[in-house]
């Protein structure tokens, strides 16, 4: 029961960060119908912006405090994230206006493609980390319950703390700012929300850079776990069948599916995965994805598709 | 002037039906197998052969079964690779185990493997479209790829995967050289290819374009979603198992499961978008670009760099690689969507006016 426990909670917390990845994607989508494949080169780009800034700026200011590296770093990356954004709605976005979905998702592939190669030509492709400072120490509660009790990864509640804490952001902006209702506004009718004088180019400015910022906590918390390096850009293809199961319009669906994805995940490896010859996890969740797309093809809180001829 | 149908008259639905109506294009197909089947290997090198033909022929075969399902019917999807390592596998298994398998047949059962494949992860297009079912396919490839570094029954037992076959022969030849293997390869392609564009151009070609166009319109008319999709995997997902079987077997001869990755999924749909989606010539053009774009930078950019006194490392040979890539497809995409097969169509028809511009 113990060891449940614990596969469970490791889950949750894996969850939580397959969640902050799917909420990039469903950002995006929301606002402006694009299924953004490039989320993972941008949480890639991101951490690798993060991490050799974090390195460089003690080596340029002489000053040794890890803080202020390190917020520092955070400010410089997020700023840079921020030219990105801008930088695809010019030069992609912009002409792509009323493609169909299939050739938004390519050309959003090309931006991977591009992503990843400026990203490693600029910051390098060895393996770099970042120290923010969370703790490695394990840490054993409910001792009384359980005998030996149940162990958690400190590292992995820090995360889940952080990650919960974004979300509450993000809802206040979407709830309680003009920006958040505009951007509410186009999920909702991109012609009604032009016809009142919202700008479609700066909305989607603006949520290409929240996805940045997004992609840059997610590649923050990641690298700063496993270390940053080009096998980061393949987390988004395990955060898709996030997205999928809760919907690609629902920010409490990517939430929920991380969850469900992490704790299937764990649960999947650890007593199906011996049974069948293990490494099960990658496609486990996209079965389960898949089983759930046959049943209700819009996901857990997605909007119901309806067509007209 | 060169190009002119003045004067071809068709007195007969079989004359008019033909896939080159104009007879400059017969002429000219006829020109092009002959330096393909001829010409070529008089000239080429082994290695022209071994680095750009054969992996150029392979993949227009595979590219041309991605364009069937994505180009002509509409679906999305990203687990190609898994099709063709469905179709490597499956081929091998039958080539291995059965004594004295012949090699086309082994072929061709990789491939009916691959179909089966297909259509089973082609089942959640009956319920989901576009985007999720770009996801789902994915499935397809992240299973595979488990499947055949896990599953030992599959592989013969070797412990990572890695499996080879030698001694093919055909009808008693053997195919060992490289011109012989570049032979073969046309062949089938040859073969395939032909099927294909008469399969585009029948009644189940005109279904897939309809359930592309508006799959909704498409049912309320009688078409049965269903039928089509399906067939549309079944058709897609043989060839690219044929082209992988090939590609295992002629091409890499020794092989494991990660030649077949995710990566190589995103290349065949990149030929297809740069070669021209719905478009059976658009496959040889795209197969062709993302053939030769690697080694022609290869060869370029440290001569380019070499001009400004710079060396480059590989790394940022690869690096720049991915940036090019990226770049040419967001191009390709804003500038001409339809792809290269668009550009040629252009050339055609500004041929047959030349040299007045109306």
């Amino acid at each position: 029961m113990a060891f449940f426990l614990e596969t469970l909670f490791g889950g949750l917390m894996a969850g939580m960060l397959y969640a902050l990845v799917a909420l990039g994607f469903v950002l995006i989508f929301k606002a402006s119908g694009v299924f953004n494949f490039a989320q993972g080169a941008m949480v890639l780009f991101a951490a690798l912006a993060m991490a050799r800034f974090s390195e460089w700026i003690p080596a340029w200011t002489g000053i040794e405090s890890r803080w202020f590296a390190n917020l520092a770093a955070f400010l410089i990356a997020g700023a840079i994230m921020f030219v990105v954004a801008w930088v695809i709605e010019r030069l992609v976005l912009r002409h792509l206006v009323n493609q169909e979905g299939a050739t938004l998702l390519m050309a959003t592939l090309g931006i991977t493609y591009f992503l990843e190669g400026v990203g490693q030509t600029l910051f390098g492709s060895s393996i770099y980390k970042i120290d923010i400072g969370m703790p490695k120490d394990p840490v054993i509660v409910l001792e009384g319950a359980f005998q030996g009790g149940i162990l958690i990864n400190k590292e992995d509640l820090y995360a889940a703390i952080i990650a919960a804490a974004l979300v509450a952001l993000l809802s206040v902006f979407f709830q309680k700012t003009g920006t958040g209702r505009a951007l509410r506004a186009v999920a909702d009718d991109h012609q009604a929300a032009q016809s009142i004088g919202i700008s479609l180019g700066r909305i989607w400015v603006i949520v290409w850079c929240v996805a940045g910022v997004v992609a840059l906590v997610a590649g923050m918390i990641w690298g700063s776990k496993l270390g940053v390096q080009f096998s980061l850009a393949t987390v988004a293809l395990r955060a898709l069948p996030v997205v999928i199961l809760g919907g690609l319009t629902s920010v409490p669906g990517a939430i929920i599916g991380g969850l469900i994805i992490g704790v299937g995940e764990k649960l999947s490896e650890v007593y199906i995965g011996p049974l069948v010859g293990g490494g099960i996890e990658i496609w486990f969740a996209y079965v389960l994805a898949l089983g759930f797309l046959l049943v209700r093809p819009q996901g857990l809180f997605g909007e119901k598709i309806i067509d007209r001829v | 002037m060169l190009y002119r149908e003045n004067g071809q008259f068709k007195t007969s639905y079989r004359a008019d039906q033909q896939i080159f109506p104009i007879r400059q294009d017969r002429l000219f197909m006829v020109l092009l197998l002959v330096v393909a089947f001829v010409v070529v290997p008089g000239l080429a090198s082994d290695y022209l052969f071994r680095a750009i033909l054969i992996p150029f022929l392979i993949m227009s075969l595979a590219a041309l079964g991605v364009n069937i399902l994505v180009g002509y019917c509409g679906q999305i999807s990203l687990g190609s690779g898994a099709f063709m390592a469905v179709g490597a596998y499956g081929a091998f298994n039958f080539f291995v185990r059965v004594p004295g398998m012949p090699l086309i047949p082994a072929l061709i059962l990789g491939g009916l493997c691959a179909t089966a494949f297909g259509i089973l992860f082609g089942l959640p297009s009956l319920r989901v479209k576009g985007l999720y079912l770009a996801v789902a396919t994915l499935a397809a490839q992240f299973f595979s790829d488990w499947m055949f570094l896990r599953i030992k029954w599959l592989t013969n037992d070797s412990p990572s995967g890695s499996v080879g076959v030698s001694g093919l022969q055909v009808f008693g030849l053997p195919i060992e050289s490289a011109v012989s293997r570049y032979w073969f390869c046309l062949a089938i392609l040859v073969v395939i290819a032909l099927l294909a564009k008469n399969l585009v151009r029948s009644a189940i070609g005109r279904e897939w374009m309809a359930i592309r166009d508006m799959d909704v319109a498409a049912a309320v008319i009688g078409i049965r979603p269903m039928y089509a999709k399906l067939s549309a995997f079944a058709v897609s997902s043989f060839i690219v198992g044929v082209a992988g079987a090939l590609w295992a077997f002629v091409y890499l001869g020794t092989w494991e499961p990660a030649a077949f990755s995710v990566d190589l999924s995103f290349r065949l749909l990149f030929m297809v978008i740069i070669g021209g989606l719905g478009s059976i010539m658009g496959a040889f053009f795209g197969a062709a670009f993302i053939v030769v774009l690697p080694i022609a930078l290869s060869q370029l950019l440290p001569a380019v760099a070499g001009l400004f006194g710079v060396s480059i490392s590989t790394a940022t040979l690869s690096h720049a690689e991915l940036m090019i890539f990226g770049a040419l497809i967001v191009w390709f995409l804003v500038v001409e969507p339809h792809g290269l097969a668009r550009l040629w169509s252009t050339a055609k028809q500004k041929l047959r006016l030349w040299p007045f511009p109306h």
